[in-house]
């Protein structure tokens, strides 16, 4: 007995050895942690910028508190994923984290986003902010929950060596989509080589497909995704029908890029670094931030970019009012409803977007101001040619209806403009699958015939 | 002393323990959870995150109705029979009867290659591939050096460009356990067969494969089973298009319980992923067992 007995002794301390090995130190001092989550990736830094300078200035004013900052890695959709993931969970959860503004009410539906009215009441620079802007962070029972960093625009960029080549004169403004047709057609009948006007389309380029191109058409037709006052999902709409007319228009007769360069993820970083400056792209429908690709310290720096590029608002199907249509994003700050130093995480969060930060932020990623000291500032308004241009089209602009069913039923917009420019299906087949996947999605009752 | 016996017994028992807890926590854990997840509504954001409810068999009802759920099962199907049983299997053993009659470099040179992309992590071995089979790519270079035509293999071929980048992957881990095979094969069985008149096809046939049934069996097991789970090389690939022309049921998966935020959804299309590999698991141990009878 007494060996097996000696043993399992020398198993049950071991095991106990292990078991202490593993569990964490006790804090030995009164030292806090704020952790902050945020994304980065090789071509936007401006963030990370953003967050070391507030982390030097928070953790000079605030002694005894660390900030531990953890830059995720990824696009937008992986970024979204992980810190959903993150947020599942109390013990991964952080204090502060960069949350996209279409996922601030389904991320408040989850008990996620920590409400901020009564830190915001005693910030003096709350008042500052945009109304438009600060809606963003607005959930459904009528608190904030989110403080926008930047907003932005989407517009038509092109070329002006393209378009005076083929003989368009400039400043070029499309007063309808037959308007962008004929340029279209001009200057593919002027050099075949060129691609006349691209627009997004298909699953690969995931919600830039929808954000820049397929609602700018939908929005001009009169018609939209969702109905507001019912709140219910719009199918059978003509003018759904009339936008993939459009895309198929486009890409059957060579206007756009071919259908597989369209479904290629990576077909923007060839719009920006290499068709736009070899003069290779007459147009494209692009966000507001476009410049930020091209500048100084940018990922596909062009000197030459502030001559030979310009800016048009997107115009409505006939020339209807208002004549232009744009759509908005744009990012937030918020704090994680599960923080034990909720007082903290603001104090970081006023201090990461103060108007010295926000005013570095805003020029160095290209946003559109959200704070008037930062819009007023001389830095903002020469920052490049175009900010007033693509600032103005704030009056124009649309929101997505960010309830949670969305991202589906991006997806499923993203589906129908795949197989059109695919030539799989018709645009009425198209739309009629899409009705289809949308009351599968939201169900029969919650959808709407417009 | 009976009871002394029984106390030993179970003490030799004891250092399992840890494995078989570890096991159950990291193994068992997750397989289950998931397979609880996918009979409600889980969801990664919103009101069902918070509070999912039981929605019983409602997720695999909607899989069944689901149009992109039969071609998911169709091409996952189509690419572990044509990447892992035909591909990786039949060029492994190819491959190692070969090498064991080629001289000793050329059998080392070649060894090393086709390890090399074995070794590789599953990542960098994807973007690899994608910069091969893209639009202007390796093989197109190849293909238009020698004049001929240069498809657009990811967008006009992506389950072929999957399958071979598979196939390409994942060739050297049937090579190692054939050549271990069949150098276990006593060499004077395979003199004999040659006294007796035997040629070489008859040799393979008739002598080597039967002997190294057992190992072709455990090789197919493994090989589907991991093949059944790639993710990253389809990903990054293709991310399962275009037109879901390519979206295997870990794709999907994916793409439902983390792009559409449906947890419930998404793992119950890993359920039956599960399923089928503890189908096709069950299927090949019954040949192991006939192959030692």
């Amino acid at each position: 007995m007494r060996r097996p007995a000696l043993k399992t002794l020398s198993l049950i301390a071991s095991a106990l050895f292990l078991l202490t090995a593993c569990t964490p130190a006790a804090p030995d001092d009164g030292s806090k942690t704020l952790k902050v989550v945020y994304q980065k990736t090789d071509s936007f830094t401006a963030l990370e910028t953003m967050f070391q300078a507030a982390k030097k200035e928070f953790e000079a004013a605030n002694q005894g508190v660390t900030v531990e900052l953890q830059p995720i890695q990824g696009n937008d959709d992986d970024y979204g994923t992980k810190l959903a993931l993150a947020l599942r969970s109390p013990s991964t959860a952080p204090d502060v984290f960069y949350e996209d503004t279409f996922k601030v009410r389904s991320d408040v539906d989850a008990g996620y986003l920590l409400k901020l009215d009564s830190h915001l009441d005693g910030w003096a620079d709350w008042e500052k902010f945009d109304d438009g802007a600060k809606a963003a962070g607005r959930a459904d029972d009528g608190g904030t929950y989110a403080v926008p960093l930047g907003t932005d625009t989407r517009a038509i960029w092109y070329n002006k060596k393209v378009f005076e080549a083929a003989g368009i004169s400039l400043p070029w403004q499309p007063r309808n989509w037959q308007d962008i047709l004929d340029t279209a057609r001009k200057i593919k009948a002027d050099d075949p080589s060129v691609v006349p006007f691209n627009m997004y389309a298909g699953k690969g380029t995931g919600e830039g497909t929808v954000m820049q191109g397929f609602y700018e058409l939908l929005y001009g037709t009169g018609s939209t995704l969702y109905d507001e006052e019912s709140k219910k999902w719009v199918v059978g709409s003509a003018g759904f029908k009339d936008s993939l007319g459009f895309l198929k228009t486009l890409y059957d007769e060579g206007l756009a890029v071919t259908p597989a360069e369209a479904l290629d993820a990576n077909v923007w970083k060839k719009v920006f670094g290499e068709w736009f400056p070899d003069g290779k792209l007459g147009a494209t429908v692009e966000g507001s931030y476009a410049p930020s690709f091209w500048q100084d310290g940018g990922s596909y720096e062009w000197p030459g970019y502030a001559q030979d590029m310009a800016v048009a608002p997107f115009p409505t199907q006939d020339g209807r009012e208002p004549g232009a249509v744009s759509m908005s994003g744009g990012w937030t700050l918020a704090i994680g409803a599960g923080t034990k130093e909720a007082d903290l995480a603001f104090k970081f969060l006023s201090t990461a977007l103060n108007r010295d930060n926000s005013l570095k932020f805003t020029l160095d990623s290209s946003q559109i101001a959200v704070r008037s000291d930062v819009a007023e500032d001389s830095g903002y308004q020469g920052a490049n040619p175009f900010v007033k241009d693509v600032s103005g089209l704030v009056s124009v602009t649309r929101y997505r209806p960010a309830t949670s069913d969305y991202p589906r039923i991006s997806a499923a917009v993203q589906e129908a403009t795949e197989v059109v420019i695919t030539g799989a299906k018709s645009p009425d087949q198209a739309a009629a699958e899409y009705d289809a996947a949308v009351a599968d999605i939201v169900g029969g009752d919650k959808t709407v015939w417009k | 002393m009976p009871a002394r016996i029984g106390g030993r017994g179970l003490l030799r028992y004891l250092p399992v323990l840890p494995a078989l807890l570890l096991l159950l926590v990291f193994l068992a854990g997750p397989v289950f959870w998931a397979f609880q997840a996918s009979f409600t509504n889980t969801g990664l954001t919103g009101r069902n995150a918070r509070n999912p409810g039981w929605v019983g068999l409602e997720n695999y009802q909607r899989l069944l109705l689901d149009p992109v759920f039969p071609l998911s099962l169709w091409l996952t199907v189509l690419f572990v029979g044509a990447s892992a049983v035909l591909g990786q299997n039949l060029l492994g053993l190819a491959l190692a009867v070969l090498m064991r009659h080629a001289r000793r470099a050329v059998s080392a040179a070649v060894g090393t290659a086709v390890v090399a992309a074995w070794v590789l992590p599953e990542i960098v071995a994807a973007f690899a591939a994608y910069a091969y089979f893209s639009r202007d790519g390796t093989l197109n270079q190849l293909l238009g050096g020698l004049g001929m035509g240069q498809p657009d293999w990811l967008y006009s071929w992506p389950m072929a460009a999957v399958v071979l980048a598979n196939i390409w992957r994942g060739t050297a881990f049937s090579m190692l356990v054939y050549r271990a095979a069949l150098n276990d094969i006593p060499t004077e069985v395979a003199e004999a067969a040659q006294m007796d008149g035997a040629g070489g096809w008859k040799r393979l046939a008739f002598i080597t494969l039967p002997m190294i049934r057992g190992s072709i069996a455990t090789n197919l097991m493994l090989v589907t089973l991991q093949t059944l789970a790639v993710f990253t090389l389809i990903w990054v690939m293709t991310a399962g298009g275009p037109a879901n022309a390519s979206t295997t049921l870990p794709v999907l998966a994916y793409q439902e319980a983390f792009k559409f935020g449906d947890i419930g959804y998404g793992t119950a299309v890993a359920s039956v992923l599960l399923l089928i590999g503890a189908v096709f698991g069950v299927g090949y141990i019954r040949l192991l067992r006939e192959g030692k009878r």
